[in-house]
């Protein structure tokens, strides 16, 4: 392959790639993770077969694309005639033939079709009422990841070109402190700033790292980057590393994500085949390499000096900050850690400049976040919007609203280390700063969901086990005072705490807070403090009254069957434990000795006949 | 642990490949910069980290078996135990305990009769946990081996199980 060795040969494979014949019609299909694993790999052979059963090779072109943030109607199709495009989702096998007949724009009998509900801020106006901005998320279900020219073609490391032959490296950072553009993993730390200390330390050798560590349990928009658009991430690395004096980039990504390592290595390699990475960039003399390191499963090396100790070989343990990375990092060098989603903005703002980017989003927080929606939401999926969208638009408007009619109940965000929000601040523009004056925070972007159904004391009770299962033991607030906390919660959902239990929980969660080593122990509090300061009453029914007003701690709940009964034996039938006994026809029992509170009973009686309380 | 037969095994010369072609010269300093990769590589091959394994790893890289033992037990991806043919992960994500994902833990434990992160007598089912596999639509969400299971509720524990046959 012939290297590309000037801007100029960029652009003219660029022009080139754009000018190859194309069919007609292109079919995306959405092949991340979550699409494979809803079963988008046999409708992919079918189309491939019905292709050529029909003799459409000619006609219809196939591209397997990254996620389209539409989770909740995967497998997702979108089928492009000219400037005509469909989405169909929840395809199954048996739609693919109708799908590959229907005339352009019309929309197959037997289908589900979705609404395109965004637009791409860098060549589109937003439609009345758009609310969602792609510009992480630009390329992400749009291209084929494994295609390096594909990402060329729609402008791809133009910005790495711009940067390295026309730019000089404090331009560079200038131009990402004017975009505002703020930390995305979680606390919101300026980049430039970031890049400004790394870059005023002496060289000769510094490090960009990637954190692609994605821990939050229920945040999945940094693996749907890195397995939709890996070379965003690339050619935002090679900039911060002309901008700061690095030559050297690690990509931290947890080993869980096989799909992103594989198109991670793949697009690595391409590039360095094409020049695109690798000594002399574009011919500017400026050389840049990059390396994956695999996580290996501990939430803590989200925590950037954890995280270098575990790229170092060592335990992911967090040390004291200062000396902070970008004065000492990784091997001791001055080093910047960004996250995935921080770095896909990069190449935006170079192409398009800070005032572009600061005219979306907010003052203080420019620019759009990713949400993951998830938990019990009708529209489980990705969302990216600009700062500053309230949570009744990205729950109700684009999330639509609660399943099965429930009620909402809270909405938490930054996960294990945030809080709840609840229905009273539905109308809150969020950004990073007023999500923490509400007691919760940005986080990366995780947002769970919670209805009338769920209890508020047992999700407090899930963050903290959490936390304890991944607290590295290091320090002890940490270590043995969320043992503790976790101690005290149990006893609450068990029906055994005191009044005296909710006061020792205040004051250990605020010592926890105020002398925890690093972000993961000093936040950890934060599920507890922030559901009690908007639940109260629960952990008061709990403990007064021995009641679950949730109906979800097992411990303060039984089942019984009524006298609406009429013996028909559905739920013995169903019962796992063999726990309900009774002659057909007439009522039936539950034996509470063996019953385990599965609660299948409840659900399968069409009778409504067995209670709760 | 009767591992005796395990060294000049074929799984050891592949390991042994496996570092030949690391770059640990370049840097010696570095050296321990590839511990986590060889780990993972190394029970990719073996299923597990048992002693030998560590020793043999800590040799290569200058290290003390007892910093390797550390970092093996630091991670959970790691396992110095070996585990079942099928390995059944309920993923115990945000999203996933909402929608009952515990009770599915539950059910398993239960049927299989066995707790979180052991092994049938049998040496068939691993039981563990895992955190968030990113498929939050899909919640509850089970893995076994690579396979994943949507919408999993605890009445299809034994089908799933029944899915694994020899």
């Amino acid at each position: 392959m012939q290297k590309i060795t000037s801007p100029a040969e960029l652009a003219a494979l660029a022009d080139a790639v754009n000018q190859r014949p194309r069919a007609p019609r292109r079919i995306l299909i959405s092949m991340g993770t979550c699409g494979i694993a809803a079963g988008a790999t046999p409708v992919r052979d079918a189309i491939i077969d019905e292709i050529a059963a029909q003799r459409l090779e000619r006609d219809v072109e196939l591209v397997e694309v990254g996620c389209m943030g539409l989770c909740h109607a995967e497998p997702t199709l979108m089928v492009i005639d000219g400037d005509r495009t469909l989405i169909y989702g929840d395809v199954g096998v048996g739609q693919v033939p109708a799908i590959l007949s229907a005339a352009p724009g019309e929309a197959a009998v037997g289908t589900r079709t979705l609404e395109r509900n965004w637009y791409y801020p860098e060549c589109e106006k937003p439609a009345e009422g758009e609310l969602q901005a792609r510009i992480v998320l630009r390329n992400t279900g749009r291209l084929d990841p494994e295609d390096t020219d594909a990402y060329i073609a729609a402008g791809g490391y133009q910005a790495l070109a711009k940067a390295v032959t026309t730019m000089q490296p404090q331009e560079v950072i200038q131009l990402i402190v004017d975009s505002g553009l703020r930390g995305r993993g979680g606390g919101g730390f300026p980049t430039g700033k970031k890049w400004q200390f790394a870059a005023a330390q002496p060289g000769p050798e510094k490090f960009m790292i990637c954190n692609a560590d994605e821990g939050d349990p229920g945040a999945f928009m940094d693996r749907a980057v890195l397995e939709g658009d890996p070379n965003a991430v690339l050619e935002a690395m090679a900039i911060g590393g002309y901008a700061t004096g690095a030559s050297k980039g690690v990509i931290y990504i947890r080993a869980e994500y096989p799909l992103a390592v594989r198109r991670l290595q793949g697009a690595i390699d391409r590039a360095v085949e094409m020049g695109l990475l690798g000594r002399n960039i574009f011919g500017s003399g400026f050389s840049f390499e990059i390396e994956l390191k695999y996580g290996a499963g501990a939430f803590v090396c989200g925590e950037e000096t954890a995280l270098i100790h575990s790229i170092e070989g060592m335990r992911g343990e967090p040390t004291f900050k200062p000396p902070f990375p970008a004065v000492q990092g990784l091997w001791k060098k001055p080093t910047v850690v960004n996250n995935v989603e921080t770095y896909a903005c990069i190449p935006a703002i170079v192409r398009n400049g800070a005032d572009w980017f600061r005219s979306i989003g907010t003052a203080g927080s420019p620019g759009t976040k990713v949400f993951a929606l998830a938990g019990k939401i009708s529209h489980v999926g990705l969302a990216e919007v600009p700062m500053g969208m309230t949570l009744r638009q990205i729950i109700f408007g684009i999330g639509a609203g609660i399943k099965g009619g429930k009620e909402f109940k809270a909405v938490q965000t930054g996960g294990p280390s945030g809080g709840c929000i609840t229905a009273a601040n539905l109308d809150t523009a969020i950004d990073y700063d007023t999500l923490k004056a509400l007691g919760s925070m940005m986080g990366s972007g995780g947002m769970i969901v919670m209805d009338e159904d769920d209890c508020m004391v047992n999700i407090a009770k899930f963050f903290l086990e959490f936390t304890l299962d991944e607290s590295c033991g290091k320090c002890t607030p940490c270590r043995i005072g969320n043992k503790r906390m976790h101690e005290l919660l149990d006893d609450i959902t068990s029906g055994r705490a005191t009044m005296e239990t909710l006061d020792k929980l205040k004051l250990l969660s605020r010592t926890i807070k105020d002398t925890a080593l690093c972000g993961l122990g000093q936040t950890s509090p934060n599920p507890v403090l922030s559901t009690l300061a908007n639940f109260e009453d629960e952990y008061l029914a709990h403990i007064r009254d021995h009641r679950c007003p949730a109906g979800s701690c097992a411990k303060l709940i039984h089942y019984e069957i009524s006298a609406r009964c009429i013996g028909c034996g559905l739920c013995a039938r169903n019962c796992p434990v063999d726990a309900i006994s009774g002659e057909r026809k007439e009522r039936h029992v539950i034996d509470q000795s063996k019953c385990i509170k599965c609660g299948v009973c409840h659900q399968t009686c069409k009778f409504h006949a067995v209670d709760k309380n | 642990m009767s591992c005796g037969g395990v060294h000049g095994s074929a799984q050891f010369a592949e390991l042994e490949r496996y570092m030949s072609s690391l770059p640990l010269e370049e840097n010696p300093e570095r050296k321990r910069g590839f511990l986590i990769q060889s780990l993972h590589r190394a029970q990719n091959i073996f299923g597990y980290l048992p002693p030998e394994v560590q020793k043999f790893v800590a040799d290569r890289l200058g290290l003390h078996v007892s910093e390797v033992y550390g970092v093996i037990s630091f991670y959970s991806y790691f396992t110095d135990q070996p585990v079942g043919r099928y390995k059944i992960n309920v993923c115990a994500g945000t999203a996933c305990f909402v929608k009952g994902s515990a009770k599915v833990l539950d059910e398993f434990k239960r049927y299989l009769g066995i707790r979180e992160g052991e092994t049938t007598g049998d040496g068939k089912f691993f039981l563990g946990a895992l955190r968030c596999v990113g498929a939050c639509s899909l919640a509850p969400v089970v893995m076994v081996n690579d396979r994943v299971y949507g919408n999993v509720t605890a009445k299809m524990v034994p089908d799933i199980i029944n899915d694994c046959a020899d």
